[in-house]
């Protein structure tokens, strides 16, 4: 086994879809909170394979998407200085700030690097002891321990010049936001895999019993995530509501104790701005006050920065599953991944660029445009 | 932006600092990846790897397992259709 392959077998898919018909008796609607599976079904079209009674929705999860508009423009002020050495995962680059992005600052002369890890800055900064290296430090809990390494080996390391720009965001308060939301339509969750993996499923367990819904833990190859859609829907019919586990070759109920110790050591929950969703209470990490000189937004005094959104943007609707991408009149037309105006296109796991990147903008499924007429 | 893969540890190693370093192949790609936060993982382990660290070490005990109850959904399927399988196997005379 490599893990991989063995999840996009045909035969089983077709089998898991066959008992998802046998197991849905009325309509339901389904939201994955992640990206990642986001793409991968709009990839595989496992939700054209769904019967119609079941609606995938599409959640919160594409950090870049969700990064602040005001930590975009603070990164971009950064980036602009010329002492800095501004380093970032290759998809914030296109992110469009209020009137740049970074790619643009990069062509106009500023030193952007893109980097595989965070650890990479850390030889860089070795490498160039005269600059401030900056590590745009985005991502939910999956991505935390990388970042929290890096500081914690800059600070046993003595490297000084090296500093991060933190814009962590955390799943389950963005889920029970959803829940909370008198919009909300969303009746049960393939919950985060790989956010997962580090935190373990604990804290989803009193989400799942106080609002009365499903949370199946699920992975991101189109046999996890049927199997994950199969085991929620069961669930629904049976009248349960629990926390189950799909991804168990990954996922256990603990996650990881040692590198939840080291982000914990490092960060701190805060509350944190989420782009075209509003300002979520304790939904966010910051760094602590003991690593506040490896703190970008301490040592670089960012003024206030007055932010500009476009107006035709849908993006917040799209991220809390209340609209999809081609309900928005800009998508596909004057909102493409060249030019995006908003959250869900910037990002090769916003709901928008994935629609986008296989296709969905030249024709509606049909039976979406059936399910609409009989709304 | 969670994208993780799978890959198999071929050799454990501490680089000049310190950190404790895997040689892991991806399908044929070989990288170094931090496994600082999996201490359990030794040479021919698979690892979950996000942005250069190890998340976790698959279980492949419980992937096995996992696998082996889909394939039986899948057996079980093809009893519940009987159609597909007698196609072949029906008697070539005496059919009205």
């Amino acid at each position: 086994m490599k893990f991989l392959d063995e999840y996009r077998d045909q035969a089983l898919a077709e089998k898991i879809i066959g008992e998802i018909r046998k197991t849905v008796t009325r309509p339901w609607v389904l939201m994955e909170v992640c990206g990642g599976q986001t793409h991968s079904i709009v990839k595989y079209g496992l939700d054209y394979l769904l019967p119609k009674e079941v609606e995938l929705v599409h959640g919160p999860g594409c950090p870049v998407c969700v990064t602040s508009l005001e930590m975009i423009d603070k990164a971009l002020a950064i980036a602009t200085r010329p002492d800095v050495i501004f380093c970032s995962f290759g998809d914030m680059l296109r992110v469009p700030g209020s009137d740049v992005d970074l790619l643009i600052l990069k062509s106009r002369g500023a030193d952007i690097r893109v980097v595989y890890s965070p650890m990479d800055c850390l030889k860089i900064a070795r490498a160039h002891p005269d600059k401030k290296v900056v590590f745009f430090a985005i991502g939910f809990e999956t991505t935390a321990p990388a970042n929290a390494m890096s500081v914690w080996q800059a600070r046993q390391q003595g490297v000084k010049n090296f500093s991060i720009l933190v814009s962590h965001v955390l799943v389950p308060p963005s889920i029970a936001s959803i829940l909370q939301s008198p919009l909300n339509r969303v009746q049960g969750f393939l919950g985060p895999g790989h956010v997962c993996a580090v935190m373990g499923y604990r804290e989803y367990e009193p989400i799942s019993a106080r609002f009365r819904v499903p949370i199946v833990i699920t992975g991101f190859e189109p046999l996890d995530l049927l199997e994950g859609t199969l085991m929620t829907l069961r669930q629904l019919e049976q009248g349960r509501a629990e926390v189950e586990n799909q991804y168990s070759r990954i996922v256990q109920r603990e996650g990881n104790r040692v590198a939840q110790d080291l982000v914990n050591k490092v960060f701190e929950v805060c509350d944190r701005k989420w782009r075209g969703v509003g300002s979520i209470p304790k939904s966010g990490y910051k760094l602590r006050w003991e690593f506040r000189e490896h703190d970008a937004e301490r040592i670089f005094d960012v003024k206030e920065i007055d932010t500009k959104e476009p107006e035709a943007c849908i993006s917040g609707l799209v991220l809390k599953g209340v609209k999809k991408p081609h309900d928005c009149p800009a998508f596909g037309k004057h909102c493409t991944p060249e030019h995006p105006l908003g959250a869900t296109m910037v990002s090769a796991e916003g709901a928008c660029a994935a629609y986008y990147a296989y296709g969905r903008h030249l024709q509606p499924r049909k039976h979406e445009t059936e399910l609409e007429a009989t709304r | 932006m969670c994208l993780a893969i799978p890959g198999k540890v071929l050799e454990i190693q501490q680089d000049a600092q310190g950190v404790r370093m895997g040689r892991t192949n991806f399908g044929g790609v070989v990288k170094q990846v931090c496994l600082e936060y999996t201490p359990e993982v030794q040479c021919g382990d698979y690892v979950l790897v996000h942005v250069g660290f190890a998340l976790s070490k698959v279980d492949e005990a419980e992937a096995e397992r996992t696998y082996q109850a889909l394939e039986d959904m899948k057996q079980l399927g093809e009893l519940e259709t009987p159609e597909f399988e007698t196609r072949d196997t029906a008697p070539s005379g005496g059919a009205p």
